[in-house]
This record gives C-alpha cells, structure tokens and sequence, in this order.
C-alpha cells in the first residue's frame, strides 16, 4: 500500500488512543474533585491530571489556575491544545478522510460520526453537557472506531499499521502516567499506607482503566510492587507495557511476514520484548523505577521512528 | 404561462417519464419531506460528500443541496442525446490528434491557425507524440442545455477533468435508499456500471510497454481540493490508489509509487490536476504538486497520463465555435447537437455587437469556468452592465458572449411546495477502445426563482438524473 496510507492509517490511531487517554484523566479528575479535601485538595489533583497528560505548562499560560470548567475546555474542546479531545478526532477524521479509501465504511462512518458531534457540541450550551457526558461519549466513540476497525476491516497491511498506531501509542501512554506518579509507587515515600497513597494508587489504576481488573488480577492488599507489576510486567492487562509491545511485536511480525522482507524495527521490538518477558518488579526497583521508565519511553519513542522509517516515510532504501 | 419549457408538464397535461413522480410529489406530506430531506442530508453528511466552495471562506464541509425532484428523460430523448454526445466526444478527440500532429484542420482553413497554436492551452511539450489510441481526452463532459422538447443546445465541452460524477452516482445512490418504491414503479436504466467503465477505458489504453494488468492510480492535488471526495471516491470504485505528487517519483524510464513494500510502477495516471502542476520541470517550476521527470516518461511511452497534456485546447471557449465544423471535417457526419450561437469579442463585427445587446446576453470569460466572472446580461444592474462593458473594451479577445437562453426547467421542491427552477445537464462520455456513455449525468438545478446560473459555486444544487428504461 501507499506509504502515505499507512502513516494516516497509523496516526488514525495514535490520535484515537490519544484521545481515550485525555478522556479517561478527565474521568480521573473529575471523579477526584468529588473527594473530600485531603493533601493538597482537588486543585491540586487537576494540576496532576494536566501533568499526566503532559499539557501543564500549556494549560497555565493560557487559563493560569487550573479549576474544573477551564481544565474541561482545554482537555475537550480547545483546539489549540493539539491532545484535546476535539484536536484528536478531528486530526483522526483528517487523516481518515485523506485515506477514506482504504477504510471500511462502517470505520469511516464511526469516525466522520463522532468528528459532526464534537462540531455540534461545539455549538452546544456548556451547561448542557456534564463532563461525565463528554467522557462518556468519548469512551463511546473511541469504542465504536475500535470495533469497527474489529468488526469490518480487512486483515491485510492496513490493518496492521492502524494496530501498531494504538499499541505505540499506548505503550508511550501507560509509561507516561506511571512516569508521572512514579514517586507515589516508592516505597521510602513518608505517607505509605496512609489513606493518601491507597487515594493516589487508585487514580492511577482508574487513569489506566484497570481499578478493578487490578483487584480481579491480584486481590488482597494494594501494593506499590503489586500495581508496578501490573501496569508493567502483566501479561494480562490490556495496557500493560508488556501487552503494548506484545502487540507491536506481533503486527511488526505479520507486517514483515505479509512483505516477505523483515525490519529493523522488528529487531528492535522483539529484543525489548525479552527482556519484559525475564524481567522482574524487583528488577525495575533496582533500575530506579523512574530511570526504567524514561528508558522505556525512549525505546517506545525509537520504534516509532523505525517504523516510520522502514513504512511510512516512502524514502526508497 | 411562463416562456421556459417546462420538463413535467405540457399544457396542464403531465409528460408521460414523469408521471409516477407528479402523483408521488402530489402525496408527499410537508412532514413526510422534511423527514426525507434531512434523511438525505444525513446520508450525505455521512458519506462526506462536501464541496468547499473557492474565495468564499466558510464551511469548508459544506454541502451540495441535493434536490430530491428527479430530472428525467424518455428513452427516446436519450437515444438521441446519446448519440450526439458520442458523435461531439470522437470529434474533440480527432481534432486533438490532429493539431498535436499534422494540423489537417488548420491546413484546411476550417479553423484559425492562431485560435489553435496560439491558444494558452494549446501545449508545445505535447506537440508530435500521439498516446495510446490516439485518444487524448479519455472523459468528456458536455454541458447541456435544453429549450424545448427537442432542442437541446451544448453549452460548453469539458475535455480536461470534468468534475461531477461522484454526484450522479451518489444522488442514485441516496434516491434508491430512500424512495426504494419509486425504482419498482419505473424502470430506471442503472448508471453503476461507471466506475467499471472508467477503469476499462484506463486499461484500454495502457502504455505499449506495459506488459501485464496495468496499474492505475487518480493523481489529486490533495485532500484541500474542493474536489478530493471524488478523486477519492472514484479510487475506491475501481480499487485503484488515490496518490498524491509525492507519492511518485520518476526512475529512468517510468514512473513509480512509494509503498510500504517500495516502488511499484504505474502505468496509467488519471490526474485530476491542471496541465501546469503536472511536471515542473516542464511546466511551473513552484508546481509542488507534481511529479519532476513525468512529461519525458509520458512522452517516452512509460506512462498514460489521462487526460493527455494539452487537452485542454479542444474545450476552450474560443474553440468551442468550431466543434460543429470538427464533426463534419473528421467524421464527415452532421452534428446532431447544437452549438449555443457565440460572439466573439474578438473579432471586431462580434464585438460591436455584444456593447450594443449587453443587457440581453450572456458573457462569460474564454478561459473562465465555474460560472465566475460571467455576466447574466437581463439579470444584471446598469452599473455591472458597465463594468462589463469597461471590462470588454479593454481586453476583447478575453470574453464571449451568448443569448440569453431559455433555459428548461423542472419541478423542483422550494419553501413551500414543488415550483419549476431552471436546470442543466452533464453527461461524462467515456474514451478509450470503445466509446460509452452511462444512461445518466449530472443534472444541476439553480435554486434561486428565476436564477440561470446553476452552478454549484453559485449556489446551484444537483438532482438525480433519470433515464427510463426501454
């Protein structure tokens, strides 16, 4: 296929993980700004929320305090935020429209769809959209594009490259809201077992949307090696860093077996691969949980330029 | 009773391809087509079918209104139009043949040396080569105008890139969906086979040196045209890759694509830009949406550009006057389509005439399209009419101008019921091995009451077209 049909293709995805993520922070704060004022309080929370996802210093020069209503702009609707969720579908539609060829029309349906809803509740009375309306519906169409991509498409190359947009994408998502809590996931931090660290483990596990396959997963007390392992090591969760690169390992895999030619960017995957598949939650604590995961995004970061380069660039090798 | 012809009816007595649709329209509830309407707008929306209109801003996504009044003719008119837009798109393309090459016609005196070699579009980096079957324009566009029962009159010919067919094919489309009973009652002569069609004509004229399947691809300028649907469209009927200049890139004899799986040759572009971007280093050298090197591989035989550089010659409205006299020198045959009677501004007894009879003519620019920078002579102000004026006197050879014609109309549904509005009609006519047309075209409709310009940047809408079945 078009080299250029395969980067839309991959980035389709990349903005539509992209914007599941911002909805489920939003989900995140708002569900802590219905908690009584403990350690900072609720500002405080929203200013973590807009740190997870990356946008902080973007959001205070532009709003300054980050109180709910402004934070909910920025994250949903502002257009010149590049990851809010309005930037993301449309940028999705963008693309998909460009490669409206190459997609089911159930696929195109789902994005062009949520890309005329986002326009019309634009032009919506704020008051009549609650932000746990705004996320929902995110959650909803973000579905919707993913099951029809399930559902409809064709198993071939396009295919593939849509897959490993969601998967690097995710892969660099989980290691980012880990990076951003790491500190809360140490054990030498004062305020372990105290009702604030249970608090914050929560919001990461809800941030991931794992706060109950978590307790299907392990059960028991919630602990900071049992949450690493989780969100890192398990094979299990579906946003696992190891589940990620599973899954860009295997789409690499059918990519190159489809072409009959095999990829850098396939080496370099199955070796990060093997070593999650040895490594150990001990292993990371002794890396320094923070060093394991800047090195982790760096590698999520280089696989997306080797896939860039070997697919999506077009440049003749 | 009005001067224009009216398709439905003749006298109070309705014409008989539109009878199922007079008592249809009749018991059609205002509920019932409201709900209808914004049905259809929906399926258009979500298609995404919009049209961006140029130098207007705006909505970018804006929509085409889509009439659901059908326009419809008898298998008897059609029989006819048919043949005369056949006859008119083998004309063009032997003319075309023949100026690239030894230039019969203009050895002849049928036409003015300087109308052809001298005309801006007349392409010198496509002088001596002949491409595949000699065809040169592989879709024609004619743009019909009806005044009576019989007297249909071409108003202008579109050998270049004639935009539209994603509409006739979409109207259907939408038409079947939500009036699935109106295609029972009737037989309705399907225009699906398009898309098959158009990629046989591409096939059919493959380059020599292609050796297998040819692969071809649409050549767009990007998803900011105001046509990029279609071009997009058009690639997912026939399974072929929508590309992008930088998509391609020339390699010593022929022309290739950038995939995932590396370069891969093409053999037949449909390109759906002007002559100038296609190359620049033949044509605009600030053209980024070519491909550098593509004139020396067309021109080598590496590759079918469609339509061919320079096709353009054939549909510019200096041109257009002699068409009639194209069908007699090359096929020896009678036009069986009429011209519109034209001025030209540039000869000065034409000229004359046009300043004297402004405010009863049509002007409209030689190289103009799109229904800019023309002037509706009786539906103008003094002061456009002096502009005009102004305009014509400083650059004559620049205008043409037209009678005022009475153009048909068919019922269409307005505010408050269904009223005649004028319309148009575009066939695309087909050329490669065979010539073919598809029972069906484009039939615009100008909105406004009493409105002759019905093209779309103008606020003109499209209406399914019917062809009644044998």
């Amino acid at each position: 296929m078009l080299s250029r049909t395969a980067s839309n293709l991959y980035w389709i995805a990349r903005y539509m993980e992209r914007a599941e993520t911002s909805a489920r922070l939003l989900e995140v704060g708002a569900r802590n700004a219905l908690m009584p004022n403990i350690g900072g309080g609720m500002r405080n929370e929203w200013e973590s929320v807009l740190n997870a996802h990356g946008t902080l210093n973007a959001f205070l020069d532009k709003y300054g305090d980050p109180v709910q209503r402004n934070v909910e702009t920025f994250l949903f609707f502002d257009r010149e935020n590049p990851s809010s969720i309005a930037s993301c579908i449309s940028a999705a539609r963008e693309n998909a429209r460009i490669v409206r060829t190459a997609l089911t029309t159930q696929m195109w349906d789902a994005i062009n769809t949520a890309f005329q809803e986002v326009r019309e509740m634009e032009r919506t009375e704020r008051s009549a959209l609650p932000l746990s309306d705004l996320v929902e519906w995110t959650l909803r169409v973000c579905a919707l594009v993913r099951g029809t991509i399930d559902a409809t498409l064709l198993r071939n190359d396009g295919y593939h490259f849509l897959q490993l947009g969601y998967f690097i994408e995710r892969a660099d998502n989980t290691a980012r809201l880990l990076d951003v809590k790491y500190y809360v996931l140490l054990p030498q931090v004062s305020m372990v077992g105290s009702g604030l660290d249970n608090f914050q483990w929560g919001t990461l596990l809800r941030a991931l949307s794992a706060h109950r396959a978590f307790n299907w997963a392990y059960g028991g007390e919630i602990t900071a090696r049992k949450i690493a392992d989780f969100l890192i090591l398990n094979r299990q969760c579906p946003r696992s860093i190891y589940s990620c690169v599973s899954g860009i390992t295997d789409h690499l895999d059918a990519v190159a077996r489809g072409y009959g030619k095999s990829s850098a960017a396939q080496t370099q995957s199955r070796a990060m691969l093997a070593e999650l598949a040895e490594m150990r939650v001990d292993h990371i604590f002794d890396e320094g949980m923070h060093e394991f995961l800047s090195r982790v995004i760096g590698d999520v970061n280089r696989l997306g330029f080797a896939v860039h380069d070997t697919y999506l660039s077009g440049d003749i090798k | 009773m009005s001067q224009y012809f009216n398709e439905m009816f003749d006298g109070a007595s309705v014409r008989p391809p539109y009878s199922t649709l007079e008592h249809w329209a009749r018991e059609m509830s205002a509920d019932l087509r409201s709900l209808k309407q914004s049905e259809a707008e929906a399926l258009f929306r979500r298609i995404g079918i919009t049209f961006a209109v140029y130098g207007e801003g705006g909505d970018p996504d804006r929509l085409i209104p889509f009439d659901m009044f059908p326009r419809v003719f008898s298998a008897g008119e059609w029989r006819k139009l048919e043949a005369g837009v056949k006859q008119r798109a083998r004309a063009l393309n032997a003319f075309l043949a023949d100026v690239y090459g030894r230039g019969e016609i203009v050895k002849a005196g049928r036409i003015p040396a300087h109308l052809v070699y001298k005309n801006a579009a007349y392409e010198k980096a496509a002088v001596g080569f002949m491409p595949p079957l000699g065809v040169f324009s592989h879709i024609v566009g004619i743009d019909l105008v009806r005044t009576g029962p019989e007297d249909f009159f071409v108003l202008e010919d579109n050998c270049r890139t004639p935009s539209g067919v994603s509409y006739m094919l979409e109207n259907r489309e939408i038409m079947m969906r939500m009036f699935p009973h109106l295609f029972q009652e009737s037989r309705i002569a399907p225009v699906e086979a398009y898309p098959n069609l158009l990629k046989r004509t591409f096939a059919s004229v493959a380059p020599q040196k292609c050796d297998r399947d040819p692969t071809i691809v649409i050549l767009t300028p990007g998803h900011f045209n105001s046509a990029y649907y279609e071009h997009s469209f058009l690639a997912d009927m026939m399974g072929v890759e929508l590309v992008e200049g930088q998509d391609l890139f020339v390699s010593g004899d022929f022309c290739y694509m950038r995939t995932t799986e590396g370069p891969k040759k093409v053999d037949v572009i449909y390109r759906r830009l002007d002559d100038d971007f296609i190359d620049p280093l033949c044509f605009r050298p600030d053209s980024m949406l070519g491909v550098p090197g593509l004139m020396n591989v067309y021109r080598s035989g590496g590759v079918t550009i469609c339509s061919a550089p320079g096709a353009g010659v054939a549909d510019d409205k200096a041109i257009y006057t002699y068409v009639p006299e194209m069908v007699r020198f090359y096929l020896g045959e009678e036009p069986i389509l009429a011209n519109v009677p034209t001025w030209q501004c540039a000869k000065a007894d034409d000229c004359k005439y046009v300043l004297e009879n402004l405010k009863d003519l049509v002007v409209k620019e030689v190289h103009g399209s799109g229904g800019y920078g023309m002037l509706v002579g009786p539906k103008s102000t003094k002061e456009e009419i002096e502009i005009f004026r102004h305009k014509i006197e400083d650059r004559p050879d620049n205008y043409i101008a037209q009678p005022t014609l009475a153009l048909s109309t068919c019922p269409t549904f307005v505010e408050d019921g269904v009223a005649p509005r004028h319309v148009d009609l575009r066939p695309y006519c087909l050329v490669g091995k065979d010539v073919e047309l598809v029972p069906g075209g484009l039939t615009r409709v100008a909105l406004t009451e009493g409105s002759l310009v019905v093209n779309s940047s103008q606020g003109g809408g499209v209406k399914d077209t019917w062809v009644m079945a044998e």
